[in-house]
């Protein structure tokens, strides 16, 4: 049985609404280790004070980061995307909602209220409500980073924001990976993760009888909460079958408490009465205008439906989601060395003690490949020791279960067991059978399978980026971010049968220049002659 | 199966200060700390916006601000995302309409 250590963690992503002040519009600012410089400091402006350490999102291991560097004597600034720190993994109630037990929608508190503890010991600058947009090296500074951010809590406040340090720490977090299916844009049809973190943070529900589907242990934690929470779960929808554990006892057993959290999910999930169907998936959503039903059916090796199979289920909403992508795309632009993940996702390239292929940029958790939050803990940790190691020129030092040698022997472990479980995971090439013509495989851009299989098929697309430039899938608000896993395997797949059936895909790199959407005042506000964010970043469109 | 039950029982929250916003004109409960996201679910919405192309409705599905599904016109402001922006007493969320700037004539 799994675990749900990938349950969303990492902090990039944008996050929670809460606790974001109200800024009043302003030309931009600047911060520095001495916190907040004056309202007034016009941006683009000659930099302030710099930090030694910019950290880039606040989830396990931005925070483990953070702080560990931080009581290594480093001026630390935590950017974070989300009012509060915690990334997904450890989204939770806004302090207005006055919720007395936060942690009973988490099964890994402590360690969280730990690390908060240190985090308000430590002198670390935390900006929350800062979506970082890009990461470029200073152009009057060398050897230092600028880190453009947005405010506010969607990051439209006419108040951009910029830090400037020698070290960047990418911890940015995943999202969730979706393959579509026909009906999956009906209301009512909602991400797993999404579903889990609407509910950790604002305490609100997509229905009140919601199936849960997809495929990764993330999807046995998203049923234990809802059900906790009062809904009904009338089946946990599994694609790949937990046999494929039972191929990978090493790197299962050298987790006994993975294993233990799996065990308690499990029971949640029998004392609810929840019913698990592997080597299934929802083929169909039914209702005009909100869901009603779901059809499941069955499939077979190759995630391919087996005809008449269907049977359905009534429901009220879906929770869906097939595993996590790391976000890289502030890494991307800075032109880290990414690498395959076993499940067919990017993830970077990194060295030993966490150092991108970038000098001067670091990386820890989901970014590295999707691991969960112990990994993510393992990592902030050690990355905080080497930078501060390398700033101030002395050997990478701590004590105990601190030391690099055990970080690093725990980093091993952790990542071994994630591989396996990515490949028990991992989507079967026959997935694409779901869809229909008529099935919408881009959501922004409304764009069908089949005018994806016309670029295929009859315009020569080989790839996920002559497919969008074809159709506009990808082209949308959210930048392929939704679609571009299925777009790149229905690409693939024009490539011979022998490409399609192979592991998998090329899936388009996470090249997005701005990480953000960012406003064209944001970008005039930019009003340096040599400034990085007038030159090759363009805005997004509309 | 319970039905008492409920996220706010869980993790024992108790406000008083629930404040009202309107959907498409229509009084809508939310209580301080919620998106505007989570306070139309909690109403039982689950649409606030009409697609560009088909006109179909949509509403939040990642939940995390990275699908851009759920953007909104709040306050006569449009692309608004519902499931990152804190609902404020008195908030006047419409159905966004395609992109949401008709007044442009694009």
């Amino acid at each position: 049985m799994p675990n749900s250590a990938s349950e969303a963690p990492g902090g990039g992503a944008d996050s929670a609404p809460e606790a974001v002040p109200d800024a009043a519009p302003e030309d931009g600012a600047e911060y520095g280790p001495e916190g907040r410089a004056d309202d007034g400091a016009a941006y683009g402006a000659e930099c302030g004070p710099e930090y030694d350490l910019a950290v880039i999102g606040a989830g396990p291991a931005g925070l483990a980061g953070a702080v560990t560097a931080s009581e290594l004597g480093l001026s630390v600034a935590l950017l974070d995307a989300s009012g509060q720190p915690g990334g997904q993994y450890y989204r939770h109630p806004s302090p207005a909602l006055g919720a007395t037990r936060p942690e009973a929608l988490h099964h890994n508190w402590p360690a969280f209220a730990a690390l908060l503890r240190r985090l308000a010991a430590a002198e670390v600058t935390h900006l929350a409500g800062h979506h970082v947009w890009t990461v470029v090296a200073a152009p009057d500074a060398a050897g230092s980073w600028d880190v453009h951010a947005l405010t506010g809590a969607n990051g439209d406040e006419d108040r951009p924001g910029r830090v400037r340090a020698r070290a960047v720490l990418l911890a940015t977090g995943a999202y969730e990976r979706q393959l579509p299916f026909p009906g999956w844009t009906l209301p009512g049809v909602v991400g797993a993760g999404g579903a889990q973190a609407m509910l950790k943070s604002a305490l609100a529900l997509p229905g009140r009888r919601v199936v849960v589907a997809g495929s990764g242990p993330l999807l046995l934690a998203v049923a234990a909460s809802l059900a906790a929470a009062g809904a009904r779960v009338p089946a946990v929808v599994e694609a790949s079958d937990y046999l494929g554990y039972a191929r990978r006892p090493g790197a299962l057993l050298s987790q006994p408490a993975k294993l233990a959290e799996a065990a308690v999910h499990g029971a949640a999930l029998l004392r609810h009465g929840v019913r698990l169907r592997t080597r299934s998936a929802v083929t169909q959503v039914h209702g005009s205008d909100r869901v009603e039903a779901v059809t499941v059916s069955r499939l077979d090796r190759q995630w391919r439906p087996v005809r008449g199979s269907g049977r359905r289920i009534a429901c009220d909403a879906l929770a869906v989601g097939h595993g996590l992508v790391p976000q890289l795309e502030l890494a991307v632009g800075l032109g880290c060395t990414t690498r395959r993940t076993v499940d067919g996702t990017h993830a970077l390239e990194l060295g030993p003690l966490q150092e991108t292929s970038v000098p001067g940029i670091w990386a820890a958790g989901e970014t590295g490949g999707v691991g969960g939050f112990q990994l993510a803990f393992t990592e902030g940790e050690l990355a905080g020791l080497a930078i501060a190691a390398r700033l101030r020129g002395r050997a990478v030092a701590g004590e105990g279960r601190r030391s690099p040698r055990v970080l690093r022997r725990r980093r091993a472990r952790l990542r071994a067991f994630a591989d396996a479980m990515a490949a028990v995971h991992a989507p079967g090439p026959g997935w694409p059978q779901w869809l229909d013509d008529a099935t919408e495989v881009c959501r922004c851009e409304e764009v069908t399978a089949g005018r994806i299989r016309e670029a295929v098929a009859d315009y020569g697309a080989r790839d996920a980026r002559t497919v969008k430039l074809l159709t506009r899938a990808g082209m949308g608000w959210c930048q392929g971010r939704m679609c571009g896993a299925a777009v790149a395997c229905l690409a693939a797949q024009a490539q011979g049968p022998r490409r399609a059936q192979g592991a998998q895909p090329e899936p388009s790199p996470e090249r997005r220049p701005l990480a953000v959407p960012v406003r064209l005042g944001a970008l005039a506000a930019l009003d340096e002659p040599n400034s990085p964010g007038t030159a090759e970043p363009k805005p997004t469109e509309r | 199966m319970a039905r008492d039950r409920s996220p706010a029982a869980l993790v024992g929250a108790a406000t008083d200060d629930a404040f009202e916003i309107t959907f498409d004109g229509r009084p809508v409960t939310a209580l301080p700390g919620q998106s505007v996201a989570a306070a139309l679910w909690a109403a039982g919405i689950l649409a606030w916006r009409s697609t560009r192309v088909g006109g179909r409705p949509r509403g939040a599905f990642c939940g995390i601000g990275q699908c851009y599904d759920c953007l909104a016109t709040v306050n006569g402001r449009p692309n608004r995302r519902a499931c990152l922006l804190p609902a404020r007493p008195g908030d006047a969320i419409t159905t966004q309409e395609g992109h949401g700037h008709a007044e442009l004539g694009v």
